[in-house]
């Protein structure tokens, strides 16, 4: 079973399909992208996450052609595509705004880059049609952009940067115009669509939860440096920075003292007048040092009695509850002021909710249920 | 009963601005000319009835039209003339408002602003002022002495080459300010993904921005060949007696012929042909409304 596994990344032998080396972008002054190293293999479903400004997009357009590093090499199939204007490139991009072409219809917007290549009438026919049905927008081939639905756009975008079969495929937040329910189903359609063509796709979203949906990598980034690259459920298990444990998802941070214990045991004195906390970790800590626990909401225990068995507990009280349906987050403050957030799913109805304002309570978690963190 | 005086207010400006004017206008051509004042009959006289009236009128004047080659010369010198200066002005103000639509955010209010700059001045005055340039002893003469490009002054004022000088800078704004509307509007990662799905920049802009200009660009020409058609002042003051137009003939007509029901013939056959564009540009500004909302 784990050799069917998809991990070039980890495979040595695998010849990466897209090498940044040591890449900078300046615009101005302002370094959009700073000194950045990073493969990407064939077939992988890469996302680079970040907020606004991160120079995530400006990847993307180097990718594309539309900008060109400063400094450092950009290879394609071990390539330098530097002096290859995208025209040349076999590199399609999808945008933002889907950029359809409001004067052609759908099959026209499809057929287009085909047209350009010159291909033979018959040959082009059935390339569109089979992008047609791999959409499944084969009613709206004689429409215009204007009328049809989002959704439907944003197939035909796809649809038409996938035509000429490009070797990497890059979309820029592609789902960022849809609503939410629209937005879950399209992210399956597009790692359906993703598999079918083995094409590798590169994707650039500041939503993470879609990036850990479909991609299987994620590359966090922040001003202009790459911060973790990983797949999915190491980002979120295990971030190797505070900045990353935030990004994703929900986090409480300790920050705290270290004393390590024997085999990777650390304690943590965080407070006056608090426990000290347990974490395992296999990172070195010196004694004294700063260090950060980071601990999901929903690897934290909510009860009523203190906690018997669990390494970890401390004493507080619920001041707020959000209520998401599903789940239900509890912030609780500890005699010191700080707040905690836990987690625990509904399983019952809200009337039987077995806490609530004011209810003093435990907050407990193992050892390893946290990440010890030195930034 | 609010819907009904809404529609009435500019039904009624309508009527008594184009219609009662027009029908004024239609009833000199079909009047006989006359040494009196006004200098044509009949003239309505209610004792004798509007049948005795009508029946005075006839289609003597548009039949006459036909009869001598001047006025189907001058119409035909007018549509060319009008057809080459729109193309023209076509030529000059596409790349200055494509250049405009590229320019800066923060330029761009300055360069409207030089496009419309000369509505400030009387249009009277600039169309002497090209005299003044275009003269023999004018400053493009003297500059071009100057520089040694000529030995021999050219002659252009009085010639057909002014009048298009002074059409085409006439209205190059309306040509400008439409194009430019539409280039603004253009979202430019639709060049970009022209340019991603394999376009060079030329074919680019052949494929993609020239067709997403096209209304801009109907509109323009419309702007300035229906005004150019009948125009007046331009050919009067910058064309030669060898310059043909027919709002030149039609002035002639009227003011020193004192031939007003044959002048009205010219005025309504004008408008006849002009007709036909302005109702082809409405359509294409409804399309355009439609295709937007």
């Amino acid at each position: 079973m784990n050799s069917t596994v998809f991990a070039p990344w980890d495979d040595p032998d695998q010849k990466p399909l897209i090498r940044f080396r040591n890449v900078t972008k300046k615009f101005g002054e302002f370094v959009a992208i700073d000194n950045l190293t990073l493969d990407i293999y064939e077939r992988e479903f890469f996302a680079l996450l970040g907020p606004s400004g991160c120079g995530k997009t400006t990847m993307m357009r180097m990718l594309a052609g539309f900008e060109t590093p400063t400094s450092g090499q950009i290879e394609l199939n071990g390539q330098n595509i530097a002096p290859v204007p995208p025209n040349k490139r076999a590199v399609n991009m999808m945008f933002q705004s889907y950029a359809l072409f409001p004067h052609l219809t759908v099959w026209d917007n499809i057929a287009f880059g085909l047209k350009r290549e010159g291909m033979e009438a018959g040959k082009l026919k059935a390339r569109v049609e089979e992008m047609l049905r791999l959409t499944r927008l084969e009613r709206f081939a004689k429409r215009k952009p204007h009328q049809i639905s989002g959704g439907q756009r944003q197939r035909v975008a796809l649809a038409r940067s996938l035509a000429k079969a490009p070797t990497l495929l890059l979309l820029d937040e592609p789902l960022g115009a849809l609503d939410a329910k629209l937005r879950q189903d399209t992210q399956f359609e597009l790692m359906d669509i993703q598999e079918k063509t083995g094409t590798t796709f590169v994707i650039v979203t500041h939503d993470q939860e879609e990036a850990m949906t479909v991609a299987s990598r994620v590359a966090v980034m922040d001003e202009g440096r790459i911060m973790q690259v990983a797949t999915p459920d190491r980002i979120y298990e295990m971030p190797n920075s505070v900045y990353v444990a935030d990004f994703i998802g929900d986090v409480n941070i300790i920050e705290g003292r270290a004393t390590p214990l024997e085999e990777g045991q650390v304690r943590i004195d965080w407070a006056e007048a608090q426990p000290p906390l347990f974490a395992t970790t296999s990172a070195r800590f010196d004694a004294g040092q700063t260090c950060y626990l980071a601990i999901r909401p929903e690897k934290i225990l909510i009860t009523a009695d203190q906690p018997q068995s669990n390494d970890n507990a401390l004493r507080g009280k619920v001041v707020d509850i959000a209520y998401l349906g599903n789940l239900s987050t509890y912030h609780v403050a500890l005699a010191d002021g700080t707040i905690i957030k836990a987690q625990t799913a509904n399983t019952r109805r809200i009337a039987r909710r077995t806490f609530t304002w004011e209810d003093e309570v435990w907050l407990s978690w193992t050892a390893t249920a946290g990440v010890l963190l030195d930034r | 009963m609010r819907r009904l005086v809404l529609i009435l207010v500019p039904y009624a400006w309508l009527l008594a601005l184009f219609l009662v004017p027009f029908i004024i206008v239609v009833k000199i051509s079909l009047s006989d000319v006359a040494l009196a004042r006004p200098p044509y009959l009949p003239q309505f006289d209610w004792a004798e009835g509007i049948g005795a009236f009508l029946s005075e009128l006839d289609f003597e004047n548009f039949v006459f039209l036909t009869t001598d080659s001047l006025y189907w010369k001058a119409y035909l010198s007018s549509l060319t003339i009008a057809l080459v200066s729109t193309l023209i002005t076509l030529c000059i103000g596409y790349p200055i408002a494509y250049g405009m639509a590229r320019a800066p955010e923060e330029w761009r209010p300055t360069l409207m602003m030089l496009i419309i700059l000369p509505f400030w001045t009387s249009f009277l005055i600039r169309v002497y002022a090209w005299m003044g340039i275009l003269s023999s002893e004018g400053f493009l003469n003297q500059f071009l002495l100057w520089i040694g490009v000529i030995d021999q002054p050219l002659t252009i004022l009085n010639t057909n080459s002014a009048v298009y000088i002074g059409i085409v800078y006439t209205y190059l704004p309306f040509m400008v300010l439409p194009i430019y509307a539409a280039l603004d509007r253009l979202d430019g990662s639709l060049i970009e993904t022209a340019e991603d799905l394999g376009c060079s920049r030329l074919s680019a802009f052949w494929l993609v921005t020239i067709p997403l200009s096209r209304n801009g660009i109907i509109a323009g020409c419309f702007l300035v060949f229906i005004p150019a058609l009948g125009e007046f002042v331009i050919p009067s003051l910058l064309g030669g007696s060898d310059t043909l137009m027919i709002g030149k003939v039609l002035w002639e007509e009227f003011f020193s012929n004192r031939d007003w029901p044959v002048a009205s013939a010219v005025a309504v056959v004008l408008l006849l042909i002009l007709v036909v564009p302005i109702v082809l540009f409405q359509r294409n500004q409804q399309k355009q409304a439609e295709a937007e909302g």
